[in-house]
């Protein structure tokens, strides 16, 4: 049985889920948007929840940043230091990853100690 | 975060206390510290932007005591009430927990109200003004009558005008609901009031089958919630 037949609200109760996965022993990292500026498609608060055994849920954004917050999530499992990361169209890192919609976000990733 | 803070935001939650998760974002150097909000160990400004934030169910980065925070909002679910176990509650209970809504089933029938009918969802077999006067929906309440049966509909419809439930529906045709408004009516509610119910409840994308009406009734709740524009329906 999946998590989302457990409880269908985990497809929205990310924390939850984050908090479960840690209980099992994985390692976790949480990514929470924490601003937006212009058309992005998640509001603040939205998380997306990445394991050490690659396991995820939730979603920071469309789906165009997912894959580099996933590895910078990697990267926070690993140092254990919390990352804030600023995605858009002021941002170099845009040529890589910006945001399709051409909005702004901040992101900020932490471990669950 | 730590497992203190996980583990106390699981319990506010749990308890169904609006809460506010906050965490410092920058400087880099410092980031990472968090509070659970309201705290009276924490800055007052950073408790009074948590305060707003809780008013307006809207999560934020703010500047307070000298760095950068974001400030989780962490409300109660939203509550759906649906009076009537039948058969479009089947459909409105799991579409409605998928959106995030804390549903409850209340029908005095226990045919209807069964947990094999409703596997996991609160049920309560009490008669409807009864079960609302203690459920006491709040401003984050929305209230959908099923049953078609006015000894059952009306107290709950009753209830629920007296209270501040965001949304209010009742399942029935315009006939039903011009019959309905009227016997309201006499129970003393007027006008103004009475155009709190929406009925027919629902969209109007042609719903055939129950998770479609299921469908169509949560999006108007989720409209209704969201301030969207809808179109008026024709007029009854």
């Amino acid at each position: 049985m999946s998590d989302l037949e457990n409880n269908p609200a985990e497809i929205e109760d990310i924390l939850a889920l984050a908090a479960r996965w840690r209980e099992e022993g994985e390692e976790v990292a949480l990514a929470t948007v924490t601003e937006t500026w212009g058309s992005s498609p998640r509001p603040a608060g939205s998380q997306l929840a990445v394991t050490g055994s690659g396991r995820m849920a939730g979603s920071v954004s469309g789906g165009c940043i997912e894959g580099a917050v996933a590895d910078a999530a990697a990267e926070t499992i690993r140092s254990g230091r919390p990352r804030l990361l600023d995605f858009g169209i002021s941002n170099e890192r845009a040529w890589e990853v910006g945001l399709a919609c051409g909005g702004k976000m901040k992101v900020f990733v932490e471990k669950l100690a | 975060m730590t497992p203190e803070i996980l583990k106390s935001l699981a319990h506010a939650r749990a308890g169904h206390q609006p809460v506010v998760l906050a965490t410092r974002i920058a400087p880099a150097e410092a980031a990472g510290a968090q509070y659970l909000l309201p705290d009276p160990a924490a800055p007052a400004e950073l408790n009074a932007a948590a305060d707003a934030a809780l008013a307006a169910d809207s999560s934020r980065t703010v500047r307070a005591a000298g760095a950068e925070w974001f400030l989780h909002v962490h409300n109660p679910s939203p509550r759906l009430i649906l009076v009537g176990g039948v058969h479009i509650a089947q459909a409105l209970a799991p579409i409605g927990a998928m959106l995030g809504f804390s549903v409850t089933i209340v029908d005095p029938r226990r045919s209807f109200a069964s947990p094999e009918r409703f596997p996991g969802v609160a049920l309560r077999t009490d008669w409807p003004d009864e079960a609302l006067d203690e459920l006491r929906p709040d401003s984050r309440s929305a209230i959908v009558t099923l049953t078609h049966d006015p000894k059952l509909d009306d107290p709950a419809l009753d209830r629920a005008l007296k209270s501040p439930a965001f949304y209010i529906g009742a399942l029935g045709s315009r006939r039903t609901h011009q019959a309905r408004l009227a016997r309201l009516a006499a129970l003393g509610h007027a006008q103004p009031a009475l155009a709190r119910i929406h009925g027919p409840v629902g969209l109007s994308i042609e719903a055939v089958t129950a998770p479609e009406i299921a469908l169509a009734i949560l999006a108007e709740i989720v409209a209704v919630r969201r301030g969207a524009e809808i179109g008026a329906k024709a007029a009854a």
